[in-house]
């Protein structure tokens, strides 16, 4: 230890001893459940039945072409990036310009409106997620009776707005405390030179904002990409789009009845990857995003 | 900020679109969780008619509903206590001892946090497979071949407590990182003074990280909660579905069971209301135990 600078005792080395194994323990009790599943994704149906800590006899990566097409993961991957990339989009044009006026200008309804955000943030999504299924419902019975075809249910777009719109609260929360940071001289120059203030927020503030606009991005994309509660609520229909980790559900239930373990090893190895790279590339930004944004429930 | 012209139109622009999606999407349902719980309104006559209370009398007499707030107040106090200990006792360790390798035992604790439930979920029902599971094929080298096996998810008095693992396995890591967040604002002095004094590390660490960081501490005990409730109901929704016979039935899960599997719409938002109003008294009264004098630095 550190602020020990003498010789080290012998009580020193057995406390190091067990500091190291207690940290042992944890990162082997995550890497191995993770590593096996890899592992697995390449054993063929028959390797399933007995010891599970053999090694695979050989790469078996015709259970990636299975996932892939016949369990249509390919679909479900391409379903999950669409509908991941529009609520990003969608949450940004929303939540970039509503964080900067409220942390920047005085008007009447400011208070509230932050109050409000703030009190969102205590709503979980799952806790409202029947009612917002059942006024999705309203309107597709609204728009049948006026004889145009159902729009709200079923659909990735608005699969995308309704995960966009449940995201405001954190992702102002922490917006508008990055803006709030950002001295106010930048603006006042931009005005001097006569910008607007449309210019001046697009085009001075927001690339200022930009730390904290990529620490949105990553968390929110983790959320959106893992998300299964409300799109399996909201793409209900059996041959309805459905988004990859809903995908993955339905693999894990039809798993269980037909004993396809292969396939859905692979199927989750799908799922896992694209986070698993993500994070690898942006670990520091995302754990010190964490001390820069407090919480998230 | 001198004034231009259309101030006002400009922050409407800003600030409007992201409040209208947030009622929209969050506040009216939130209401009417509230609302349709007075209503007697289920399955497929669209007829509602208003019941007072009348859900609430029959939510108190309904056995399963109070099996399930039996399983969720179990799963919070024991998911709560066992992740704040570890995430504590490791956040300690990672943030005051150094030593080689810190930051890949960091990388590797934040691992469960970027998955998705659903992984997670399917990871750990491969592990507590009675028959082809890890778990049980580590317990046989103790106990030696043949012997009787564990059924994680079927016997109904384990399976509670093989949720809980998997709950605690997600979240250690996501608190560890927030505590050494905030473990990492208290000066170094201190621990050279308390060093010097002779205080060794397990007094330092009841005496000066625990005191000093405890505001926070008690901020992710009021989310904690929030966050339990939600996510026993995401691991139940693919681990057990509630099963076997109710046995890990959450209070989500059941209020997603009425409202939605049984288009029961009324009763489950009953369920929704009680859960709303328990985690917020809960919150309430936790905040109001854990309240001391603030320390300050």
């Amino acid at each position: 230890m550190q602020y020990h600078r003498t010789k080290p005792h012998a009580s020193i080395i057995a406390s190091r001893f067990l500091i190291y194994a207690a940290l042992g323990i944890l990162a082997i009790t995550i890497l191995v459940p993770l590593l096996w599943v890899f592992m697995a994704s390449f054993k063929q149906n028959s390797e399933f039945y007995g010891n599970p800590w053999t090694l695979p006899q050989g790469l078996y990566l015709q259970n990636y072409a299975d996932a892939w097409t016949k369990a249509r993961m390919g679909d479900f991957m391409l379903n999950s990036a669409l509908t991941t990339a529009m609520a990003l989009g969608m949450l940004l044009i929303f939540a970039l310009p509503a964080s900067y006026v409220l942390s920047r200008f005085r008007f009447r309804l400011r208070k509230l409106m932050n109050i409000s955000f703030m009190g969102g943030l205590f709503i979980n999504v799952n806790y409202i997620v029947v009612p917002i299924f059942l006024m999705l419902v309203a309107g597709d019975k609204q728009l049948r009776a006026w004889g145009a075809n159902p729009f709200f249910l079923n659909n990735l777009f608005v699969l995308a707005l309704v995960y966009a719109a449940t995201a405001l609260p954190f992702t102002i929360y922490l917006l508008s405390g990055y803006f709030a940071t950002l001295p106010i001289a930048y603006e006042e120059a931009a005005y001097i030179d006569g910008a607007t203030y449309l210019t001046t927020m697009v085009r001075v503030m927001f690339p200022l904002a930009l730390p904290a606009i990529i620490t949105v991005i990553l968390f929110n994309f983790l959320s959106f990409w893992n998300e299964y509660i409300i799109a399996m609520t909201l793409l209900s229909s059996y041959s309805g789009p459905k988004t990859l980790p809903v995908g993955l559900m339905y693999l894990t239930k039809a798993q269980n009845a037909r004993s396809e373990f292969g396939q859905m090893y692979a199927g989750l190895v799908l799922v896992m990857l694209p986070t698993l790279i993500l994070y690898m590339l942006v670990q520091r930004k995302l754990t010190q995003g964490m001390a820069l944004g407090g919480l998230k429930g | 900020m001198d004034k231009q012209k259309g101030r006002g139109w400009f922050i409407f622009w800003c600030a409007a679109p992201a409040f209208l999606l947030f009622i929209v999407f969050m506040v009216i349902p939130t209401f009417n969780i509230f609302r349709m719980s007075l209503y007697k309104w289920g399955g497929f006559s669209a007829r509602r008619t208003f019941i007072g209370l009348d859900n609430f009398r029959t939510l108190f007499a309904d056995m399963k509903f109070l099996q399930s707030f039996q399983n969720t107040v179990l799963l919070i106090v024991v998911v709560s206590v066992i992740t704040i200990a570890l995430a504590l006792g490791y956040a300690a360790v990672l943030s005051r001892v150094k030593f080689k390798g810190q930051n890949f035992f960091r990388i590797v604790f934040y691992i469960p946090n970027i998955l998705s439930i659903v992984i997670i979920s399917a990871v750990f029902s491969a592990i507590y497979d009675a028959n082809n599971g890890l778990l049980n094929a580590i317990l046989s080298l103790f106990k030696g071949e043949g012997a009787e096996p564990v059924y994680w998810l079927g016997n109904q008095s384990v399976i509670i407590y093989s949720l809980a693992g998997a709950m605690i396995w997600q979240a250690v890591g996501y608190y560890m990182v927030m505590y050494m967040a905030s473990m990492a604002a208290i000066p170094e002095s201190l621990y050279e003074s308390a060093g010097l004094e002779g205080a060794n590390g397990l007094t330092q660490f009841f005496h000066i990280t625990l005191p000093l960081i405890w505001t926070n501490l008690r901020t992710t005990l009021t989310f904690f909660i929030i966050s339990s409730i939600n996510m026993s109901f995401m691991f139940v929704k693919v681990m057990t579905d509630g099963g076997p016979d109710g046995s890990t039935e959450v209070f989500l899960s059941y209020m997603y069971k009425q409202a939605y599997t049984n288009s029961t719409y009324g009763y489950g938002m009953a369920i929704g209301v009680v859960i709303f109003l328990f985690s917020f008294a809960l919150s309430g009264i936790v905040n109001l135990v854990t309240r001391r004098e603030a320390l300050e630095v």
